[in-house]
């Protein structure tokens, strides 16, 4: 709502990823208008807590509903949001610190649930809104306010653990090339079953990876960023994980399974008779 | 003159099996016509460990589970020692003659159960010769608990013949050797079938009942003791289109999946104890500043941490009402009897409709593993909130109001962003100080739509009024019934609507010289509410990790009201 709203007083610093996110995002919610005839307001953003969290408040145009919920939480309120209501279209945006630092235990449980859900996770390897500490993403040694002598963990693959964990969909994107992110957005929506959509987005104040992702051949700098080949088979989950040996930061569909079914059409108990107060009572009648 | 009611105590190692002839027992007299009370403790450990259940059974309605023993039953030695000083001094020990000796100078009945009960065809009577002997020192009818048998086993397809027969002539065996006793506690006399249905049931089940009524369709938890058997009941009823139940990965994930649940029109609850409730504290605030629906069971358990897991306390209700950072203040409600935790969290329900936020229903081990007979409710006169609904056009300013405003759901007209940080009408983040105090006192409004609670009170002229809470009004009433029947002059008052408080209870006790407040805590934490709300109140506690005693209770205000 920023643009109607000048009391919102937050803005992402020039260059920040997250402007590209936001515009892919909004680009993905619509076409799925379009597309399927869906109104804005049965698709609900939950954000989390982080410069990345405040896409939901700077979307454009039309305003699908909103969550801006607490740092770390966005994917169990997600979980609410998707089992209380199947029908709506969910979706999480969440930096990596909120998703793979203090939110990484809701990770696993979703995944092996296959919740329906599109996670996009806007990752900046570094802690952005709390003025650039280390993130699980930041690279052993990396220099930052909290490493001041160099971060002492390895960095996390977090399509690896994407893999590893069972999430059945997985997208890796930079927030630079819009149309190709929007595209994996609309895909992770459509995706029936728990979709992650990883999202380089560099950071320009604490951690700015421009120049790493796409290389700089006038410098001789090669980039880390690379597309995954056209024929690779995204239903085979050890290509998938092949593919991550080959190092650097593989972009494009590295997952997609439709083989499990998704959490909300697992519940069994939902065709059963919904139970009658009397003859609940009656099992408890002296 | 015959005995209006006795009490009995089952202890012995769990495992054993006689917890559930005792339930049986208890229901067996319920049916019968008569008022039951029991409450059992466990140990942590599943399998064995010292383990003990009481029942009381009486011809009027108890509100405990009594102090003294009528007739003590253990299985082993441990016990006899742990519990033989509860005996009254009329009492009979009731033991098994192959597992333990008394050598002690007292009224004692030892029989082989597990002997006599093989002699009946059925290896499995010897609880049924127990309960025998157990009648026949109470001069409870046999019938009864004939009655009992034939309809636990009478299924003949599931059973077989033999067992109903067998059953019944253990009962008989254990009478005989009673008899040859010669001891008796006294007569009880005959019940009077009540007017209305009863229904015998837990505090908990009572719990999952009213939520049930209320309307809930989405229910997350995390197993913890002794809380775990709501989420359990609710695995298995919360059922058919539109339910959804869920166990969680940890309570953080089942608050904040009731915060989404809430959020886009769910009657959201979850059911945990202080472990789980301290995890949830961030999506209570959250649940507060967003607005939303939600209900909170904590079963209270005693202790910081993880504390006394199997014990009763009423030590987290400063936690309930803060349960987290910042200005917040939460409703709580706390059952006290079995047929309040029923209408207890129709009445949470309908208070985080009305005001739309999170209400904690504040229960406790004493009444989850309480069974007692209640009148069946009628259903027909209890009212039911449902939420005010947004169902406008257009863009909408959710939170630009200073009190409740009707409330959005994803699927139509009404877009906002529910925010967990400070926000503006649509919930767009804003730091303007006269935003914060406008939302801050938005909030704390919303609190004078809860003003409906019922509250009791009676001979208010005292000036002293006794005012327990939760699980001790129980032993709270009996005291007060006591001390009036001793000639004191007291006052009594109570209600299960912590905060807000009614009204008008509150300005009665505003009036009162003194007001005491029994409470099974350290810092005397609800009189602290109390006073800071004007009221002279002060505590009389216990943190034991069991309830008070009417006796020692009834000492307890006399030392009060004597200094
Ligand atoms: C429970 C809790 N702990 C800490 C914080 C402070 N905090 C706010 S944002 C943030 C990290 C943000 O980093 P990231 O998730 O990577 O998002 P970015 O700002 O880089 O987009 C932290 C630690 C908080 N809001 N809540
Ligand atoms: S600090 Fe970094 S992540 Fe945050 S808005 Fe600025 S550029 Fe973006």
């Amino acid at each position: 709502m920023s643009k109607k709203n000048p009391e919102y007083d937050f803005k992402w610093c020039p260059g920040c990823g997250d402007f590209g996110v936001r515009r892919a995002l909004e680009q993905s919610l619509n076409k799925r208008i379009v597309d399927l005839e869906e109104p804005i307001e049965n698709t609900v953003v939950v954000a989390g807590i982080g410069c990345s969290g405040n896409l939901v408040h700077l979307l454009e145009g039309v305003q699908p509903y909103g969550i801006h919920g607490l740092h770390g939480r966005s994917l169990p309120i997600s979980f609410g949001v998707k089992m209380s209501r199947p029908e709506l279209n969910v979706v999480v945006v969440a930096g990596d610190g909120d998703f793979l630092s203090i939110g990484m235990e809701h990770i696993g449980p979703q995944a092996q649930r296959n919740l329906n859900v599109c996670v996009v996770v806007m990752d900046n390897a570094v802690y952005g809104l709390t003025k650039g500490q280390s993130s699980p993403t930041s690279d052993l040694g990396m220099i930052t306010s909290s490493t001041p002598y160099g971060k002492i963990e390895t960095g996390l693959n977090p399509l690896r653990l994407y893999l590893t964990l069972g999430v059945s969909f997985i997208a890796s994107a930079m927030s630079s090339k819009i149309k190709d992110l929007a595209d994996l957005i609309y895909r992770g929506m459509e995706h029936p079953g728990f979709a992650i959509v990883h999202v380089q987005s560099p950071c320009t104040v604490y951690n700015d990876t421009y120049e790493v992702l796409k290389g700089n051949a006038k410098k001789g700098i090669a980039p880390i960023a690379w597309n995954i080949p056209d024929d690779h088979d995204v239903t085979n989950w050890q290509a998938g994980v092949n593919l991550l040996d080959n190092g650097g930061i593989p972009i494009g569909l590295l997952y997609s399974s439709k083989e499990r079914v998704t959490l909300d059409d697992k519940i069994q108990s939902e065709k059963l008779p919904v139970p009658d107060m009397e003859k609940l009572f009656n099992t408890y009648q002296v | 003159m015959k005995k209006k009611d006795f009490v009995v105590r089952f202890a012995g190692e769990g495992g054993q099996g006689f917890l559930s002839a005792a339930q049986g027992f208890a229901s067996a007299n319920t049916t019968a016509g008569y008022h039951s009370q029991t409450f059992a403790t466990f140990p942590s450990q599943i399998t064995g460990g010292p383990t003990w259940m009481q029942a009381r059974i009486a011809t009027y309605p108890i509100h405990t589970r009594g102090d003294e023993l009528d007739v003590l039953v253990v299985f082993n030695e441990e016990a006899f020692q742990n519990h033989k000083g509860e005996l009254h001094k009329n009492g009979v020990v009731l033991y098994d003659s192959e597992k333990l000796e008394v050598s002690e100078n007292m009224r004692k009945l030892g029989l082989p159960f597990e002997k006599l009960g093989k002699s009946t065809g059925n290896a499995r009577a010897a609880n049924m010769v127990m309960l025998g002997a157990l009648a026949t020192l109470v001069n409870l009818p046999l019938d009864i608990l004939e009655e009992f048998i034939r309809r636990r086993w009478g299924d003949v397809s599931r059973y077989g013949e033999t067992i109903v027969p067998a059953n019944i002539k253990a009962l008989e065996l254990g009478k005989e050797e009673a008899l040859k006793s010669s001891f008796s506690v006294g007569e009880l006399e005959l019940p009077t079938k009540s007017k209305h249905d009863q229904i015998l049931l837990n505090g908990n089940e009572a719990i999952a009942l009213g939520a049930i009524h209320a309307g809930v369709n989405f229910f997350v938890g995390y197993p913890i003791s002794p809380a775990t058997s709501i989420l359990v009941w609710m695995q298995k009823n919360l059922v058919g289109e539109g339910k959804f139940v869920y166990q969680a990965s940890s309570e953080i994930e089942a608050i904040t999946a009731l915060l989404g649940a809430g959020y886009s029109g769910a009657k959201a609850m979850t059911s945990t104890a202080g472990p789980g409730f301290s995890l949830m504290s961030e999506g209570l605030g959250m649940g507060w500043i967003a607005e939303i629906p939600l209900v909170i069971v904590d079963v209270q358990r005693g202790g910081p941490a993880t504390g006394l897991p199997t014990k009763t306390e009423q030590s987290d209700f400063l936690s309930a009402l803060n349960p987290a950072h910042g200005d917040v203040m939460l409703p709580v409600i706390a059952p006290g009897t079995v047929e309040e935790c029923f209408y207890a969290t129709i009445a949470a329900f309908n208070w985080a409709e009305t005001y739309q936020g999170p209400v904690i229903l504040l229960s406790e081990h004493s009444l989850s593993e309480r069974q007692q007979n209640i009148i069946r409710p009628d259903l027909s006169k209890i009212k039911v909130e449902n939420r005010n609904i947004f169902s406008g056009e257009g863009e909408y300013q959710r939170y630009q109001s200073d009190n409740v405003s009707p409330m959005p759901i994803p699927g139509s007209a009404g877009s906002y962003v529910a925010n967990a940080s400070e926000h503006d009408g649509v919930g767009d983040t804003t730091h303007l100080p006269h935003r914060h105090v406008e939302m801050t006192n938005r909030r704390f409004s919303k609190l004078s739509l809860l003003q409906d609670g019922s509250y009791e009170s009676e001979n208010l002229d005292s000036g002293t009024v006794i005012l327990p809470w939760g699980g001790s009004k129980g032993s709270g009433r009996e005291a007060y019934d006591r001390l009036i029947r001793e000639g004191y002059s007291v006052g009594w008052a109570y209600t299960m609507f912590l905060h807000p408080l009614p009204p008008d209870l509150l300005s009665v006790l505003k009036d009162q010289d003194l007001v005491l407040v029994p409470e099974l805590n350290y810092l005397g934490q609800f009189s602290s509410y109390l006073r800071a709300l004007g009221i002279n109140a002060h505590s009389i506690t216990q943190y034991t990790g069991l309830p008070f005693k009417v006796g020692d209770l009834v000492e307890m205000i006399k030392e009060k009201l004597d200094s």
